[in-house]
């Protein structure tokens, strides 16, 4: 999310002599690169036409800010919507993961820095704001107060982690930091046996966290049904709104570009005359500032903070939004927080997990083969080959056709069950076999051209649904972080910059 | 150049001795670029070209001499502070920021400058390359060879250097682009700015230079005047093949 430079408005006029100097050099012998394919570069590129392209072209004038807006927005109108407690705390946990993602795009998305450690910032921050506020020591300090203190402790830590990235890069910075984290955890979950004082309480964590006060007015982190206080939601979402906006500015400014020039190449940034290393540093700050900030009203809502908080499969989910969103684009990362988010808990439901199993297959399929033939053959197919498959399968052995008994499941469930084969129980081996095979499915596709492509899809699709059915709704927990990684793999393969990344562009 | 009216050395290196690790690159090197100078530094590969311009802007330490910036002793400074002391650098292979626009690379060569002075570098360099103004908001991995050596140049420029370090100007560019990209680096020392132009290619180099350093195997082998250099007979025989 660049934006055009604000430089760009202010040179509206070419300095004199321009033009003329221009038209000058055409006579002048070859000039340098004026060269046709460049020239022509702007009118090459192709424009969607009709309906599509003018909203495309519409769209892409609206001002980063109204993007904001609306969708901050939405989520202030959810709690309108939807009374239940779930799906507002839901809410709440996807704007955490949005601003997590925002920290870590300004260490990774623009500083280029490979980051391991960033879920110990976060730690680090809900730790001090738990000390700072409960019991423990019993300082009960006044919120505001602690915010700004969590804050500037979480930079401090950030650029003491970072110290490292002035002499290592890549694969070196990431074992560093690394190493960090496992730190944090090892002195979190030892920390109730400091020279015989209890600081953490180890793994049975801090607990009666205090709630915020703000001028003293206490926000309540339930209701009094015991259900989410919907208030943090509206809390989250003001720190939302800050970082975002302050992080935009930062971008937009010579600071923002110089840390994206600093990813690109770091020995030509040191040649235009940039303190690489204070760059570098100030990136981990940020970031790490961030996190801590988030930890702040993440551990009020919580009231309570353990050391298992913060375990690596955090990181990852983390890493993968930004990827998935596109790294170094603001906005990019935040839709990638809320896919993931959304995803993740949509799969803990078997039912709402089959369902968007379905859509997305069909989907898919709709954007490979678009409206077409072999879309129809490909679909047609697969539901014949199903129920063809299930014949065979009930000829060889009744008990494989007797599906799943399942009250729960609805309309798609039960036409599910007469489609796959769902033998009540499966034998130990089959799981495996199947999964393994999906795979190696997968691969052959990927290696074979026209009718061959199609003819492999159609039992590849039915193999899908029966490990889907048989294997991966059996087991929610694994399952989600399954399709979350296949999901990134074929991001990956479609759109390596991200759903909203900048492309790259290679100098040859 | 009689010595009454010489003009002031800008750089000057004095005995400088540089090592990666135990390996001995530059020996006893001396090298001296006065105010508005061109000249240009040959030698073929591994002479200690680079090292020489590594050096210079202190990418490398030497362990012995010294490196001057307009009569102050620089050696021990990083490489910001000597740019910002009016060095510049357009580097080998160009090194541009491929997914920035041609703006925005511009800018980034004059990030130590203040900000008010920055719309005055940009005329500058535009009215230099005026085809930069009409690429203005082009991604810079996206023009050409020819195109992307203006930009590198105009994003030097934009530090408003005194003195301008070239490495490898001719690499990768068509040969009629290569005399073109001469006169440009030719016109950008009429301008004021003093260079140091290091090259394989002597000919060329020679051609526009007042005065030249061949370097072999560390060594400074050959100095003078560039029309000297251009009817030595070890140097023809050495870099022109004939």
């Amino acid at each position: 999310m660049s934006g055009p430079s604000d430089w760009d408005d202010s040179l509206t006029t070419p300095p004199e002599g321009a033009v003329e100097a221009v038209t000058a050099e055409g006579d002048a012998g070859p000039a340098v690169g004026q060269d046709e394919w460049v020239a022509r570069h702007g009118e090459r590129r192709t424009r969607r036409t009709g309906l599509l392209g003018t909203l495309e072209e519409r769209l892409a004038v609206v001002p980063w800010w109204s993007w904001l807006t609306l969708f901050v927005g939405i989520i202030c109108l959810l709690p309108l919507g939807f009374e239940s407690g779930y799906i507002r705390r839901v809410a709440f946990d996807t704007v955490v993961f949005m601003l997590l993602a925002l920290g870590l795009n300004i260490v990774v998305g623009w500083g280029g820095l490979l980051d391991l450690g960033f879920i110990a910032f976060y730690g680090v921050g809900a730790y001090a704001y738990a000390l700072l506020s409960s019991g423990q020591y019993d300082l009960h300090l006044p919120t505001l107060v602690v915010i700004p203190i969590v804050a500037v402790v979480g930079g401090i830590v950030g650029w003491l982690v970072g110290l490292p990235s002035r002499r290592l890069t890549g694969d070196y910075l990431a074992i560093v930091t690394l190493f960090f984290f496992q730190v944090f955890l090892t002195a979190t979950t030892n920390g109730d046996d400091i020279r015989g004082e209890s600081v953490t309480n180890g793994p049975n964590g801090i607990l009666d966290v205090d709630e915020f006060d703000i001028f003293g007015w206490t926000l309540p982190r339930s209701t009094s049904e015991g259900l989410f206080g919907v208030t943090y939601l509206y809390v989250a979402l003001v720190f939302f709104v800050v970082v975002y906006v302050a992080l935009h500015l930062l971008n937009d400014s010579r600071t923002g570009r110089a840390w994206r020039s600093l990813r690109e190449d770091p020995l030509a940034a040191e040649l235009m005359g940039m303190p690489v290393n204070r760059l570098k540093l100030m990136a981990f700050a940020f970031g790490a500032a961030v996190a801590a900030l988030t930890g702040t009203f993440a551990t009020a809502l919580n009231g309570s903070v353990f050391p298992q908080n913060f375990e690596f499969p955090l990181l990852i989910t983390i890493y993968t939004m930004v990827i998935l969103g596109g790294a170094g684009s603001q906005a990019g990362v935040v839709v990638g927080a809320v896919i993931v988010s959304v995803l993740l808990e949509a799969l803990r439901d078997a039912n709402d997990a089959r369902g968007l199993f379905y859509v997305v297959l069909v989907l898919g399929l709709v954007a490979a083969f678009r409206v077409s033939a072999k879309l129809a053959v490909v679909l047609g197919g697969t539901i014949v080959f199903g129920f063809v498959a299930r014949l065979v399968a009930g000829g060889i052995d009744d008990a494989w056709t007797v599906g799943r008994i399942d009250d729960e499941g609805g309309r798609l469930a039960d036409w599910a069950a007469n489609w796959v084969i769902v033998p009540p129980r499966l034998d130990a081996w089959v799981a495996p076999v199947a999964y393994i095979g999906l795979v190696a499915l997968v691969l052959l596709l990927s290696h074979v051209r026209g009718w061959v492509r199609i003819a492999l899809l159609v039992p590849t699709l039915y193999l899908a649904a029966f490990v889907w059915e048989n294997v991966l709704l059996a087991r929610p927990e694994s399952t989600r972080y399954i399709v979350v990684g296949a999901l990134l793999v074929a991001m990956m393969v479609a759109r390596p910059q991200g759903l909203l990344g900048e492309k790259r562009v290679e100098i040859v | 150049m009689s010595a009454a009216t010489a003009p002031a050395p800008l750089l000057e290196l004095e005995g400088i001795n540089t090592y990666y690790g135990q390996i001995h690159i530059l020996q006893d090197s001396n090298l001296i670029v006065r105010e508005g100078e061109l000249v240009c530094l040959l030698g073929g590969n591994a002479s200690g070209k680079s090292t020489t311009l590594k050096t210079i802007l202190g990418l490398v330490r030497p362990r012995t001499g010294r490196v001057l910036l307009a009569g102050e002793d620089v050696t021990r400074l990083p490489t910001a502070h000597r740019i910002r002391r009016g060095l510049a650098i357009v580097p080998e292979n160009r090194r541009l920021f491929g997914p920035m626009t041609v703006l925005q690379n511009l800018e980034i060569g004059a990030y130590l400058r203040p900000r008010s002075d920055l719309q005055e570098e940009f005329e500058r360099v535009y009215s230099l390359f005026p085809l930069l103004y009409e690429r203005r908001s082009q991604l810079a991995g996206t023009l050409s060879g020819g195109e992307q050596q203006m930009v590198a140049m105009g994003r030097a420029l934009m530090s408003k250097p005194r003195l301008l370090l070239m490495d490898e100007p001719s690499m990768g560019l068509a040969p009629i682009l290569v005399e073109r990209s001469f006169e440009i680096i030719q016109q950008v020392n009429e301008a004021g700015v003093a260079m140091l132009v290091v090259e394989q290619n002597a000919n060329v180099s020679l051609s526009i230079a007042s005065r030249g350093y061949v370097l072999s195997t560390g060594r400074v082998v050959l100095e003078g005047a560039a029309a000297d250099l251009l009817e030595n007979e070890d140097l023809r025989k050495a870099y022109l093949g004939r």
